[in-house]
């Protein structure tokens, strides 16, 4: 198959998350959305590293694997704090701050 | 296929600054599980300010060696391999933003006269639970900030001092998490706080995630993620140079990824269309602890960025180097314009001090877009006169307080009695507050004039170098529409100094007090129930009186808390400084100077 296809698919995946981010209501799916995003940029990664022939895209990608680990610690203790309270993931409902 | 893996050499002292911070970051985890609960704050803070300390003398000591050796071998500021990089320019942006950290964590150790820090007593119990109540009483304290600072500090020191895009991903990733987590931590308004980490947090992810698909891009054009690299190992600008990039040809790839990644910048620096959560963040997270984000983190997005966009723009061809730099003037247009109008209807303290912020963000790229070394000298002044306002002003603000009036005193003004609350913000409860506290009211109108820019403060002389930097790179105009901002701009600081100074202060502030109140019963605060306690321990009768007590409760005046030393300290050398570099810039603008001799 053609290798550009992967880079292509990337692409899709990372729009995909993006809107998702951008559209959905709920904090949890808005940050499955950015996982997804990530996920995407490690597909691209790994393609260009088969394109390119070595392995430097293949590292990146287990460093973006542990930073989104990391941020998935760091988010779900907020939104699950912010649940535990509210009874409520929607980001629609987070909107003490204004003005 | 694999090529065999050859160890980097590691100069281990060049690197010493990086390891004691984030060393002590390290160490604080260790001290929060074995240390007894009595001495744990003080051992806490004792050694978060040391590592910062040695920090700082690490640093000069490093400086004097590069700047001294002018080049000589022995000493490169090429450090493991190329992925950490520390040019002058990198090491004076690394000193100002660990200086900067110190005297926020000042500001962070400092309980006050009221006995209670701006952290809640533990983070994770649900606001007004019954265990949020016996953490309270049991004087839990939340010590975790102190790490958390550390390895945010340790983030940006790295942030800025790369030439790898990864590296820099990670950078990017260690500082953001510790603050998403800080802002979550205020003892008062705490679903505010809450609210403030879950936006942070959503909209820092969602540009953190762009930033490396930019990155992806980029490596996909280059086949490195190197932005300059060596002979061995070209980075994108060496490979673009010579031509011998894989894809070469193939412009939009990187055109695309250059872009994505300056949107992780911004986002960071809080640049308009990606400000949205600065007001926000800003207004809900611990007091000191935005003081500490405000400064700081601007400090390291801008020295990112300027290294990404410099080393970019001079190395792509022109006319590709050439809408970047449009595009970062429309965005500093639109910055300034926005940080200044919106600022100027705003009726919170965090709030204009947030818009405030912003608009800094505009000045600071208009002397970016200049590219120019005259450019990258005035975004370092600009940075230390910015970040001294900056947490000098956040430190006011967490000692501007509100207090309960205690029955049968409504006079209250001038009484010590009454439950020390969270902090005054609404701008009506700071009318007149020059009568009450005339040396930090001189001390916050300081850093007022200072971030508009008045003449004989750190800001005038910034907001100078910076225009002066954009006329250099050609851009009178942008310079004139950054001249007409900051006009604006005074009107909003003017507004503040006249109402502290000039407007008498109500006796009781019932508007605010009111409004307040319905924030607080939307929000369920611990401040209710602090008082609650207080007022309770005071005639224990009970549930009978319950209802009695609330409305007397709602009764707030405004007070003004002592410092405990650490607090007053960092706002006097903050406002020193910004007095002092406004009258006697020379030295600071000679190291400046100095820091840009040697930008590759």
């Amino acid at each position: 198959m053609e290798i550009t296809n992967y880079a292509v698919l990337a692409c899709i995946l990372f729009a995909i998350g993006a809107t998702t981010v951008l559209l959905r209501r709920n904090a949890i799916v808005v940050f499955m959305g950015v996982e997804l995003m990530l996920n995407a940029t490690n597909l691209a990664f790994v393609t260009f590293a088969r394109v390119h022939g070595d392995v430097t895209g293949q590292v990146l990608a287990f460093f973006v694997m542990v930073v989104a680990a990391a941020e998935v610690v760091v988010g779900l203790a907020i939104i699950v704090t912010i649940f535990r309270t509210r009874r409520s993931a929607s980001v629609d409902d987070v909107n003490l701050l204004k003005g | 296929m694999i090529p065999d893996f050859t160890a980097p050499l590691i100069d281990w002292a060049a690197l010493a600054p990086l390891l004691v911070v984030l060393g002590a970051g390290v160490v604080g985890v260790l001290v929060e599980a074995f240390v007894p609960d009595a001495v744990r704050r003080a051992t806490q803070i004792t050694l978060a300010l040391a590592a910062l300390a040695a920090t700082v003398v690490l640093i000069v000591l490093r400086w004097g060696l590069i700047v001294g050796s002018d080049g000589a071998p022995g000493v490169s500021d090429v450090l493991v391999g190329g992925t950490v990089m520390v040019t002058p320019f990198a090491l004076a942006l690394q000193g100002t933003i660990v200086v900067l950290a110190f005297l926020g964590a000042l500001v962070v150790a400092d309980r006050t006269s009221s006995g209670q820090d701006a952290f809640a007593p533990t983070a994770a119990a649900v606001p007004g639970t019954s265990y949020e109540d016996l953490a309270r009483r049991a004087g839990l304290q939340q010590t975790e900030v102190y790490p958390l600072l550390m390895f945010a500090t340790g983030g940006m020191m790295l942030f800025v001092a790369t030439d790898d895009l990864l590296m820099m991903f990670v950078a990017l990733e260690v500082l953001s998490l510790p603050l998403y987590v800080l802002c979550a931590t205020a003892r008062r308004r705490r679903l505010l706080s809450q609210e403030a980490a879950a936006k942070y947090f959503l909209l820092g992810a969602f540009a953190s995630a762009l930033f490396i698909f930019g990155v992806a891009l980029i490596y996909g054009f280059a086949g490195t993620v190197r932005l300059i690299g060596d002979e061995d190992k070209p980075g994108v600008i060496r490979r673009v140079l010579s031509g011998d990039a894989p894809l070469d040809g193939m412009t939009v790839l990187v055109v695309a990824g250059i872009l994505l990644v300056l949107v992780g910048l911004l986002f960071k620096l809080g640049a308009v269309p990606f400000h949205a959560w600065t007001p926000d963040v800003y207004a809900g997270a611990p007091t000191p602890i935005t003081g500490f984000m405000a400064a700081c983190t601007k400090v390291a997005a801008v020295g990112a960025l300027v290294k990404v966009l410099y080393t970019l723009v001079v190395g792509l061809p022109p006319e590709v180097g050439e809408q970047l730099r449009t595009v970062v003037i429309v965005v500093a247009i639109l910055t300034m314009a926005l940080g200044t109008v919106v600022g100027a209807v705003q009726t919170d303290i965090k709030r204009l001090l947030a818009y405030s912020s912003i608009a800094h963000a505009g000045f600071l790229l208009v002397a970016v877009a200049g590219i120019n070394l005259e450019s990258l000298r005035a975004v370092l002044f600009y940075m230390v006169a910015y970040g001294v306002a900056t947490v000098g002003a956040f430190g006011v603000v967490t000692l501007v307080r509100e207090r309960t009036v205690v029955p049968g005193r409504a006079d209250g003004a001038d009484g010590e009695d009454g439950v020390v609350l969270g902090e005054a913000t609404h701008l009506s409860q700071w009318a007149g507050l020059g009568r009450r506290a005339p040396w930090l009211t001189a001390a916050f109108a300081l850093f007022l004039l200072s971030m508009a820019g008045i003449p004989l403060t750190a800001g005038f002389v910034a907001k100078f170098g910076a225009f002066g930097a954009a006329v250099a790179g050609d851009l009178w105009w942008l310079a004139v529409v950054g001249v007409l901002a900051s006009v604006v701009a005074v009107f909003f600081y003017v507004r503040v100094i006249v109402l502290m100074m000039f407007t008498p202060p109500a006796e009781e502030q019932l508007l605010a007090g009111a409004e307040a109140r319905a924030q607080e019963a939307a929000t369920g605060t611990g401040d209710e129930a602090e008082a609650a306690e207080a007022s309770s321990g005071a005639e224990p009768a009970g549930g009978g009186v319950a209802t009695e007590t609330r409305t007397e409760v709602a009764r707030t005046v405004v007070t003004v808390v002592g410092s405990r030393g650490p607090a007053a300290v960092a706002i006097a050398v903050c406002a020193v400084a910004t007095l002092v570099l406004g009258v006697f810039p020379g030295p600071v603008l000679e190291l400046a100077g100095e820091a840009i001799k040697f930008v590759p």
